[in-house]
Order: structure tokens, then sequence, then C-alpha cells
């Protein structure tokens, strides 16, 4: 058989179709992680540390266990210590499973409000909770430490005596007694700084934030009499929270069986088992099955939220708007273990642009908080604040316009990265001619009203993917990969998969696997789903084709190689009258050698970078320091929109995301250490009214490392909106924003120290 | 423990009978009672409107209600938007228009949508938005929730 030929154009990548999981979704039917249940089942609470820093004493359980309905009580005690030491998680990055197995449940000391002491199973979810209050836990209470500058200065609580520094895209080493360093650079900084025209330093501080995914984490375990465990759960990645358990429980992986359910949102904080291990472990003890399921204050007490951060920036320019030289110091929480997303903050800080002299730092820092955890482009939000805000200041000082001076310094195809490698194809100069050229750039404001513009970068990811086709005799498809569907991605395979074999996506039937049915694949994270694992279902597809080719030639009497594939049409190149369609062929598999399947496991290299804008109008009202959004415009280079209405959603979402980052979001400790705002209505994520309509414009700069030129989109639209919206306040009304949340209380400040300034 | 209630109402037009502690909400009665596990739970305290429900004509979050203030109500909950296999217009639109991505704040964003058109059926941007600020999407920033009530009400109009 030929190699399939790419089709001139697309007959599914590109249009709009309704996703199969939909309807399930609008009736109800579909089944999240509190959805499922079995017979039998018990219900699990979990008992969590009241103290942010704490070493455990006892814990006595005797008067929990003595309420009537109470089946099963867990403590640390009841698991082994690990004996794997680094695991790579994918762009969970590198860590220590000795400090994942204390994340889950507590050993001798706890590391952050919400910490696991216990759990309890019970009859009833009340119950459970009623025995877990009976616990009755001692603790030696130590001085928590809950922001990296303290962390980091001579006297700070030290939280672990020894740890290893996690790997999260880079490695750290450790250089004080709660953090860990790394370092890039490049050029000479001294030199750099020398031939600016312009320079302009500050520091900025952002605070923790959650990834705010509206279900919470949800599971149920049961084993059997072989000593086998199925978890079914709400997860990013079935194989991570299966690994996760193994190491965790000492099983082997293979009797752990770990089946997703339908996920209610993940953005990076949901592929960290830790429900699950505890849910295994009371199942095993009561020897009944135990749904485990953690409140919305659980949620935000104890999963792995964002770091709040210091950064310290410093970049100078020409006065012909070259960039010369950039100085970065980054601190970021790790939280309560080692291995926060600092590396992808430093990374991606500057990399969208060229610039000779570099330094990079960046600290991952512990601190009395959750283990900090990937949300949506980990770090590059946090970093884009500080660097967005520096360029438009030195545009300013130079009296550029803002777009120009990105366009001037913004890296192309080939330029070489810091990383050391020249960039693969990328339409940065494209995107901001893009936003030069849009009515919005130019739109009129009135008083106290202003614009900012933000670019943003995030690598994307490739990692491991698997696929499985099975074809009909009717001609329909079965489709199953491991990759758990956040957002529409079973509809976006199917469509790679239909494209692929030549048949509309109405016959693909895509399904999500469980770790016992379908080929290893890493989360759904870092946008590299439609990329990834629409490789592995293209190639399967290829595969499929090939078999198919050989049948049709076993039935013409013919070499294979005589066959030709084309949109699904079958012919032999030597027999104008020997055609089929897929659907014919399909229905001939079963006596030629019986039905045909494929499967691959492949794990891309070639990943394609995301870049995204965002021109954001805001009002200042200025005797309350309050900003709201008027008009969002949000430009994306999507290399080629599969579903450009599911691209559209994915940018909104993340603009979305990133204005309740700028505005409102925050974790509130107070001085022990408490989460003050554990709840929904204290933790203030943004609703309808708080956000516009988001305008979405879609580029596309092909992707050479995808068979249709598909970039991931998930990630990227969230780095933005922070910086552009304290750029807009600062066109607004003249006050340079260094703080996040930029809350009303944070603008006031800052109209007040600008009036005191005038005054004086 | 407290003695079960015996409570009589009707659901999505069925006459129901069941058993209920006093401190059962009305989240937990349709999810563990009746076995409706459509009406999600997101937070349990009222603040993120997953499980937005209608009771007698009102919008309410189900998880501030408790199960034995239902007696001799009635309750319309996801599971009664399509009716003979036939899908409500909001179902509609909300997967034409893609008004969600993970699809768990659905439900209730369907059930005030609902409660909006009965009371507006040509609702503005900006009504929209106004009752649906009770309900917390985390995945799609709500403009095209936005856009599926808007063009659900077109379609209801166009019915008529």
């Amino acid at each position: 058989m030929n190699k399939p030929k790419k089709p001139p154009g697309f007959r599914v990548v590109g249009t709009n179709p309704i996703r199969p999981d939909g309807l399930d979704k609008v009736t109800g039917r579909a089944v999240y992680g509190d959805d499922f249940k079995i017979a039998g089942m018990l219900h699990g609470h979990v008992l969590r540390s009241p103290h942010a820093h704490a070493r455990i004493k006892s814990i006595d359980t005797r008067k929990a266990l003595r309420l009537p309905g109470v089946r099963a009580i867990i403590t640390g005690a009841d698991f082994p210590k690990p004996s794997v030491p680094m695991v790579g998680m994918g762009e969970g990055g590198h860590f220590d499973m000795n400090d994942a197995a204390d994340n889950v449940i507590a050993k001798k000391k706890v590391f952050y409000d919400g910490h696991v002491v216990a759990a309890v199973a019970a009859d009833n979810p009340h119950l459970a909770e009623e025995a877990a209050a009976l616990i009755e836990v001692k603790y030696e209470v130590l001085p928590p430490v809950m922001d990296v500058r303290s962390a980091m200065a001579p006297g700070a609580p030290v939280l672990h005596e020894t740890f290893n520094p996690g790997a999260f895209f880079m490695k750290t080493i450790k250089v004080l007694p709660n953090a860990s360093r790394l370092e890039l650079g490049a050029g000479d900084i001294a030199k750099g700084f020398a031939e600016a025209d312009v320079i302009v330093e500050r520091e900025f501080t952002t605070e923790t934030v959650h990834q705010g995914y509206i279900e919470s984490h949800i599971c149920t375990a049961q084993w059997d009499e072989r000593g086998q465990v199925t978890i079914w759960t709400t997860t990013q990645g079935a194989f991570a929270i299966r690994d996760q358990v193994a190491i965790i429980c000492a099983l082997p992986m293979s009797h752990v069986r770990v089946v997703p359910l339908e996920i209610g949102g993940g953005f990076g904080g949901k592929d960290t088992a830790y429900i699950e291990p505890l849910a295994a472990m009371l199942a095993k003890k009561a020897d009944r099955p135990v749904k485990v399921v953690m409140s919305r204050a659980e949620s935000l007490r104890a999963t792995g939220p964002s770091p709040g951060t210091y950064i310290k920036a410093k970049m100078g320019a020409k006065r012909d708007g070259t960039l010369v030289a950039a100085d970065l110091s980054l601190a970021f929480e790790a939280g309560g273990f080692p291995g926060g997303p600092i590396a992808a903050g430093t990374l991606t800080s500057i990399t969208r642009y060229n610039i000779p002299n570099v330094r990079l730092e960046g600290f991952d820092v512990l601190v009395n908080k959750p283990k900090m955890k990937p949300y949506r482009a980990p770090g590059a939000t946090q970093s884009h604040f500080a660097v967005e805000q520096l360029l438009d200041e030195l545009a300013e000082k130079i009296g550029m316009d803002p777009v120009d001076f990105r366009l001037k310094n913004v890296m192309k195809t080939g330029d070489r990265l810091i990383l050391g490698f020249p960039s693969p194809p990328i339409g940065g100069a494209e995107l901001l001619e893009a936003v030069k050229k849009h009515p919005h750039y130019k739109a009129p404001l009135k008083e106290n009203q202003g614009r900012g513009m933000a670019f943003g970068f995030w690598f994307g990811a490739g990692l491991t993917s698997s696929a499985e086709l099975s074809v009909n005799s009717d001609g329909t498809v079965q489709m199953c990969t491991a990759s758990c569907d956040l957002s529409g991605t079973r509809l976006t395979l199917a469509m790679q998969a239909a494209e692929a074999l030549g048949i509309d996506v109405d016959d693909v039937s895509p399904t999500v696997g469980d770790t016992h049915s379908v080929g290893y694949a890493l989360q759904t994270v870092g946008s590299r789903t439609t990329f990834a694992t629409g490789i592995a279902v293209i190639e399967t597809a290829q595969k499929v084709l090939q078999e198919m080719a050989c049948r049709a030639a076993l039935l013409w009497e013919t070499d294979a190689a005589n066959i030709n594939v084309e949109n699904g049409i079958f012919t032999d190149r030597n027999n104008p009258a020997h055609k089929f369609n897929f659907k014919e062929l399909a229905d001939k598999l079963e006596h030629s050698g019986g039905p045909v399947s494929a499967q691959s496991t492949v794990t891309p290299e070639r990943v394609g970078f995301q870049l995204a804008a965002l021109l954001v109008d805001v009002e200042v009202d200025t005797e309350t320091g309050k900003v709201d959004i008027l008009r969002c415009t949000a430009f994306q280079d999507a290399g080629k929109a599969v579903h450009p209405d599911f691209v559209a959603g994915q940018v909104q979402g993340g603009v979305a995301q990133g204005l309740g980052w700028a505005l409102n979001e925050e974790y509130w400790y107070d001085a022990k250490g408490h989460l003050c705002n554990a709840s929904l209505l204290d933790y203030r994520m943004p609703t309808a009214l708080d956000v516009p309509m988001i305008d979405v414009v879609i580029l596309e700069t092909p992707n050479p490392g995808h068979p249709y030129g598909v970039r991931g989109v998930g990630e990227v639209p969230i780095v933005p909106p922070a910086a552009a919206v304290a750029i807009a306040i600062h066109n607004a009304i003249g006050v340079r924003m260094d703080h996040l949340p930029m809350k009303p209380g944070c603008v006031l400040q800052k109209i007040k120290d600008q009036r005191a300034a005038a005054a004086a | 423990m407290s003695t079960k209630k015996r409570v009589a109402a009707k659901v999505n037009g069925d006459a129901v009978e069941f058993l209920c502690e006093p401190r059962q909400s009305l989240l937990e009665v349709l999810r563990e009672v009746l076995s409706m596990t459509g009406t999600k739970e997101g937070c349990n305290d009222g603040n993120c409107g997953a499980c937005s429900v209608i009771v007698d004509g009102t919008l309410v979050n189900s998880c501030c209600m408790l199960g034995v203030e239902i007696d001799g109500c009635e309750v319309q909950t996801v599971e009664g938007l399509s009716k003979n296999g036939r899908l409500h217009p909001l179902q509609k639109t909300f997967l034409e228009e893609t008004g969600m991505q993970c699809g768990f704040c659905t439900p209730g964003f369907l059930m005030s949508s609902k409660a909006l058109l009965d009371a507006h059926p040509d609702p503005n941007e900006h009504q929209i938005r106004h009752w649906l600020s009770g309900n917390l999407c985390r995945c799609t920033g709500y403009d095209k929730i936005v856009r599926a009530v808007k063009k659900a009400a077109r379609m209801q109009e166009a019915e008529k």
C-alpha cells in the first residue's frame, strides 16, 4: 500500500460537529466521581490537621472506633514506606515518592492546614464525619512559615531536615534550609545593562490561587479476593493515579485498576493521588468498597494550588527598542513539599523574545501551604505578570508603541532559545501584527478607562499517548484512548481518526479506557491531548488502513503495493473496476482474515509552542479602586484548529480564569497558617457578571510535528490576562501594579500613593 | 441520629414518596434517596449553583434546602428537561453553541437558564448574566453559555 495521502484540504478537521458525550452531559446521565455507586459501599471521611506546622505526638482512635457503624480507621502507620524513590509523572514533574506518600497522609509531621492525619470509613457520610471528630490527635505545634521571603530568611522555621529537590522541567539544587535553586544564563549581563539606554527594575508579589474546578475530588475503591483493587475516580490521568497508588500502597501496578469517570474540571489539579490511596486502604481494612468525597473546603485547603511568588525583575533596552538585558530572580512557593513549577515559570518568563544578555534565577521554596501543582501553563502567568509590565514600561520610556516594541524583539522561527536550541516554527510576529490590525486596538476609550496588551508563551507538551481503533463490520469504528476528556477531546480525537480513515466523524465512537483496557498514557495535561493523542490516533488509523489495503489486495488477488487508499476509498491501480469504499471493505473483513484493529503508543517530540495575546479594556473606579473588565479580544495560534469552537472555548475559559487571578482570587492565610477563605463565597472566582463576551481571533501557524499542524491550545490563554489588566490599569489611571490580585484595596492604595506623591 | 420523616412531592411531574432524615438536604435527597444524580454538588454551601433546581417555580440551590421542605412541592431537575426523547431547546443550544466543556456545571446552568426563560422569554445579555451569576463555570468563561441561552430563547419563541 502507498503511504496514505494527506487530503488536499481537510474534510473533518476545522469543522464544528457536536460532541458525542454531550447528550449525557445535558441530560444529567453522565457519571462523574460522586455519581458512581456500588452495593455495600461505605463512606469515608478524612481527618485533617488544624495546624499549619506541627509534630504528631499521638493519635487515639479508640473512641471513634466504638461508634456503631464505624468500619475502619486508618492513620499514617497503616501505610508502607515507598520503595521507589524519584518518579516521573509527565507534566507533574519528578518527585520523591516518600513526599508523595507523606502528602497523602502525614506520618510524623503535618506541613499545612488541612494535611491528612487519619481517615474513617462508616455506614454513611454523616456518621463518618462524627467519628472523625472523635479521633484524638496530640500535636506539638511548630511555628509556620507562610511566604517565600520569610522562608528564605535566616532563622526561618525549617520544614524538612533533608529533602530531595523536585524536578519539574528542570532540576533545582538545595541552597537553603527551605529552598532549592536553578539558574540559566546567556551573554554577559553586566555588558548588556551597560549597553542599555533605558533600564527598568521592579519587584512583584502574587498570591496563591486555586484551579477552581467545580467538581471536587471523589473516588471509590473496591478490592477483590486476589488482592487487586479497582478505583473509580475523577482524574486527568488514570495511569498517573494507578502508578501513585501502586507505589504508595506497595502493590504491583497490575493489581491496581483505575477507571476514570467523567471529570468536572481539572486544569492541572487532578492528576495527583490525594484520596485514592486513602480509599484503597480504608476499603482493604473494612473489607468493603469505600467512597471518599473531598468537600469544597478540603479541596481548597489540601489539594495543589498554584504558587504565590516574589519576583525581582530588571530589564534594559536601547533607544531604538532593542532589548539588550534581562535579570530575573523568581521565588515560587513549593508548598509543604519540594517540586513546584518554578522551572516552568523561569523558562517561560522571557522565551518569546530575543534578549542577548540574560540571567534567570529561580527558587523553589518550602512554605506551610499545600504542595503546589501545575495550574494551566504552570508558573507562566506569574512570571509574565512581571516581564510584560516591564516591557510596557520600557516601551513607554522609549516612546514606542508597545506592540511595535514587542515586534522588534519577538522570537521567530529558528531563533536560538535560552534553552539552547533553535525555535521550531512559530507565529509570534503574525500574532502581534493581528493585534495591531484589530479594530479593538485603536477603539476610543473614556475617562478612567485603559487598554492593556500582553503577550504570552507556553511550551506545550508531548509525552506518551495511546490509542486503539477497531473496525466494525458495518464500517463504523470504535476508538479507545487513555486520555481523560476534560473539555471535548473525545470529539477532537474522533475527528482526527475520521480525517485519517476517510470516514464521517459520526462513524467513530470514542471512549476513554481504564488502565486495564488500553495502552499506557500520561495525563491530560500540558495542552497535549488533541496534539499527542491525536498523533497516536492518526498513526493507528494508518495501521488500520494498511491492514485493510492488504485485505483488498487479497480479495482482488493482487499485491498490496497496488492498492491505493484515498479519503476512505480503496482502489486497484491495475484494475479500475476494483473499488471499495470504507464500509464495503469493512463488511468483507470477517471473511478475509477476521476483523481489523490496531493500536499505537507514541511519545511525540516535536511539540508546537503556544503563543497568545490579549487586548483588554478596563474601567477603574477611582473612589473604590474597583476594576471592571469592559472588553476582551484574545489572539491565539492554534497551529490548526481541529474544532474551532472548542479552541475559542479553551481561550475564553483561560482568559476568564486569568481575569479572576488578576482581580480577585487569592488564598488568605492568617498568621498561624490557617486558610481563612476555604469556600467559594470567599475564594472569589469570576461569575457571568464579572466578565464580558470574549472575542477570539484564531491564527494558524502549522506545527510540523503534527500531521495536521496541530498545536496544543488549552494553557497559554491564561498567561496574558493578569499582565494585560495591570497594563490597562496603568493606562487608565497612571499607576503601576505590582501585586496579584489587583483587588480594590490594592488599586485604591496605589491611587492614594499617587495623590500623596503629587501633593508632595 | 434522628428519626426519618415521610415526604410526598412531585419530581419532574411524577409523584414520589420517600423517607429522609431532617438533616438531609434536598440535594442529598435527590442524589442519594431518589438516585437522581443529574443534579451536582460543587460546594454544598450555596455558592456554585451546580445543584440548581426549580421548586414550585422558584430557582433554588438544592444544597441549601432541606429534603423535608419539599413536602407537597413540585420539583424540576435536569432529568425532567427532555420530554419523550426530545431535548429542551436549552439542551440543544448548549450542545450546538458548545456551552460546556467538562459539563459538570451544565445541569445547574440549564436549570437556572430555564428559570430565566420561564420568567423572561426574551432576555437581554445583562438579564442572562444576572440570572446565571449564581452559577459558577470554570471552563467556558461564560461567553458560549450566554450565546446558548440567547439562542434557546429565539428557538422557544419560534416554536410557539
